[in-house]
């Protein structure tokens, strides 16, 4: 960016539109206090007509349905059947999902999912992000080539999956039966009951390692040089310097990266869906497959708002935690 | 000092060595998918199923032709009977039996992507810049409050906030119509441009608007002439942001999409030849999705850690 010329104008504008114009009349003919508010709107009149319509669109497409969610929580409606009458049946939705034992089976499948592909992606993620930070010849240009997959959807990408995963012919299992030497025919990734889940884990590890890696790197970049100068003059070894200095300088960034994928995959859909579509049986159900099925198949209206409420209520205690490390970050 | 002892600030020869060996092995292992996505797309239904799979291969566009055309299986003597094929396209179908039967519908799918991605895009960040100059430059009542709320509707599981909205598009008309998709999306990256425009906004400084309204400029006259121009980039890399996450998305549009507002990712998975996927044409149709992205990946390369942390990490 360069300095403003001194003494001149900004912008020399010689074709006043026709709006500045009518405004400046407007000014002249009005007394001095009320001219400045014609000729330029107040500044608070500007903040909210600025921020209001981002405001009223959130208020419309995101707070307005959560509203009529919640008020359809507490019914029995059905949207399939909308001539129906439509009874008020208290808590009784909320209080049949948190004793239904499928709903609970559904988060646990949902936190199996959460805690093992978190732990995958922080390591290799974070081990990447180290090696990339000693910034060998090239490391920019591998660096992108890594970031690629994080930026491709997750549903047509985690489809073209199913193919790679096709027992005999996928790639996948004739790569693993080469090393292993199982029978490509018995590697059956997506309906063996025990592999479902691992082959969704291993697409959205494989997909969004490159996010935490990044972050990561960030973290680690930010750590001055000389805090590892008075390190070395202290004759601190590089594993006491990893464990003292990089970690925990590191820690914040690391956290602001498990949050993200932590409250991302809580919601995991699209890989799932099409990938396993929750089966075999429901070994792959997440709570977002769930819900999916008791709204959009079952038609089950009242009961899968109060799910949905249950977990909005959840992912908004996560993401108020995730805000306030994303400002600690912030002030780095 | 030595270079040696300098073991982080300035690593050895041989530990650059190992670093650079272990992350090319990883970006080369997970590129794999990717080429085999390419390299599918241009093998012909048999080489495709092939056992082992295939690396070398006489590439074809079969995969394309199947993309975008739909087939019905013909007796011999019917194709014979045709006049001489007049593209690859038909010579390849008819040595398969087939003739070509009319276009598919992914040429569509892929148009109402194009709309609805661009005109979500131009909205979000529309709104999203005139909401972050506002938070930007002025002292808005409990802004870090509304902040807070702007950010936490992206955070919403998607398949929640489908159910209400799938009643009131149908109570509204919005139903499977590219507006309604536009609309959702624009929400739903609004917040995203808020926060990343707010980031940019913030470095630039108030004392240029200062000086350009001491000069006579009013509000409105310095926020257009002179903080826009100055947020050129800014505004660019938040737009390829908004555009990715609407290109991407799938579980809006599968629930509350089923025909002419369709977009491409919940088309993709549907595309079935003779006896299952036809494997060929769903990676050329995939390829064909994704390499717009990998041009965007390439031009945003370096702000995609602000992107991924809605501004906060700027490196």
């Amino acid at each position: 960016m360069q300095d403003l010329p001194a003494g001149k104008p900004v912008v020399t504008d010689t074709h006043p539109s026709l709006l500045d114009r009518t405004m400046e009349a407007a000014a002249r003919a009005t007394p001095e206090p009320l001219a400045n508010t014609v000729r330029g709107l107040s500044d608070r009149m500007v903040a909210w007509l600025f921020i209001a319509p981002t405001i009223l669109l959130l208020l419309a497409i995101n707070i307005f349905p959560l509203i009529w969610a919640i008020q359809l929580s507490f019914t029995n409606y059905r949207a399939n059947r909308p001539n129906e009458v439509v009874k008020n049946i208290g808590l009784q939705n909320y209080e049949r999902i948190l004793t239904d034992t499928d709903t609970w089976i559904a988060m646990q499948t949902t936190a199996h999912f959460v805690f093992w592909t978190i732990l995958l992606q922080t390591l290799i993620g974070f081990t990447l992000a180290y090696l990339i930070d000693r910034k060998f010849r090239g490391h920019a240009f591998w660096t992108t080539i890594i970031l690629v997959p994080m930026m491709l959807s997750p549903a047509v990408v985690g489809n073209f999956w199913r193919f790679l995963y096709e027992p005999q012919i996928g790639l996948f299992t004739y790569i693993v039966s080469f090393f292993t030497g199982i029978a490509t025919t018995d590697i059956l990734m997506l309906s063996n009951v025990k592999l479902a889940p691992w082959s969704i884990i291993i697409v959205d590890t494989w997909m969004w390692t490159p996010y935490v890696m990044l972050i990561c790197l960030a973290g680690l970049r930010s750590i001055p040089d000389y805090i590892y100068e008075a390190a070395e003059v202290d004759r601190a070894s590089n594993w006491r310097q990893f464990w003292s200095i990089t970690l925990p300088m590191a820690l914040p960034f690391i956290m602001l990266a498990v949050l993200f994928r932590g409250i991302e995959n809580f919601k995991m859909f699209d890989m799932v869906n099409l990938l396993t579509g929750g089966g075999p049986g429901s070994t792959t159900e997440v709570a977002s497959i769930t819900l999916k099925r008791e709204a959009f198949e079952k038609w089950r209206t009242g009961f899968s708002s109060a799910f949905a409420i249950i977990l909005f209520v959840a992912v908004f205690g996560l993401a108020n935690i995730y805000v306030k490390v994303l400002n600690r970050v912030k002030s780095r | 000092m030595s270079a040696a002892a300098h073991s982080v600030v300035e690593p050895s020869t041989t530990s650059k060595r190992v670093a650079a060996t272990l992350v090319i092995v990883y970006a080369v292992v997970s590129m794999i998918p990717l080429f085999w996505i390419f390299a599918t797309s241009f093998k012909t239904p048999p080489d495709s199923i092939a056992y082992p799979p295939k690396v070398v291969f006489t590439p074809s566009i079969e995969g394309y032709c199947n993309l975008f055309t739909t087939r019905t299986r013909q007796t011999a003597e019917y194709i014979n009977s045709l006049p001489p094929a007049t593209s690859f396209c038909d010579e390849t179908t008819r040595k398969r039996n087939m003739v070509i039967a009319g276009p598919s519908n992914f040429l569509p799918r892929f148009l109402n992507s194009i709309v609805i991605a661009f005109g979500s895009t131009f909205l979000a960040v529309f709104l999203g810049t005139l909401a972050a100059y506002g938070f930007s430059r002025f002292k808005v009542p409990l802004a870090d409050d509304l902040l807070f709320f702007i950010l936490s509707t992206r955070f919403m599981p998607p398949i929640a906030v489908a159910i209400p909205i799938y009643l009131m598009y149908r109570e509204i008309g919005l139903s499977d119509t590219a507006l309604g998709m536009i609309l959702l999306y624009t929400a739903v990256n609004v917040s995203l441009a808020v926060w990343l425009l707010k980031g940019f906004i913030d470095e630039i400084p108030r004392e240029y608007e200062e000086a350009a309204m001491i000069d006579g400029y009013t509000r409105l006259q310095a926020f257009w002439r002179v903080v826009l121009p100055q947020a050129t980039t800014g505004i660019a890399a938040t737009a390829i942001f908004c555009l990715i996450f609407a290109w991407n998305e799938y579980a809006f549009a599968a629930l509350l999409t089923s025909g002419t507002a369709q977009t491409a990712p919940p088309f993709i998975p549907t595309i079935i030849g003779e006896g299952g996927q036809d494997w060929p044409a769903v990676a050329a149709g995939t390829t064909i999705f994704l390499v717009p992205i990998l041009v965007f990946t390439i031009l945003l390369r370096k702000q995609l850690l602000r992107g991924i942390t809605f501004g906060a990490v700027r490196k």
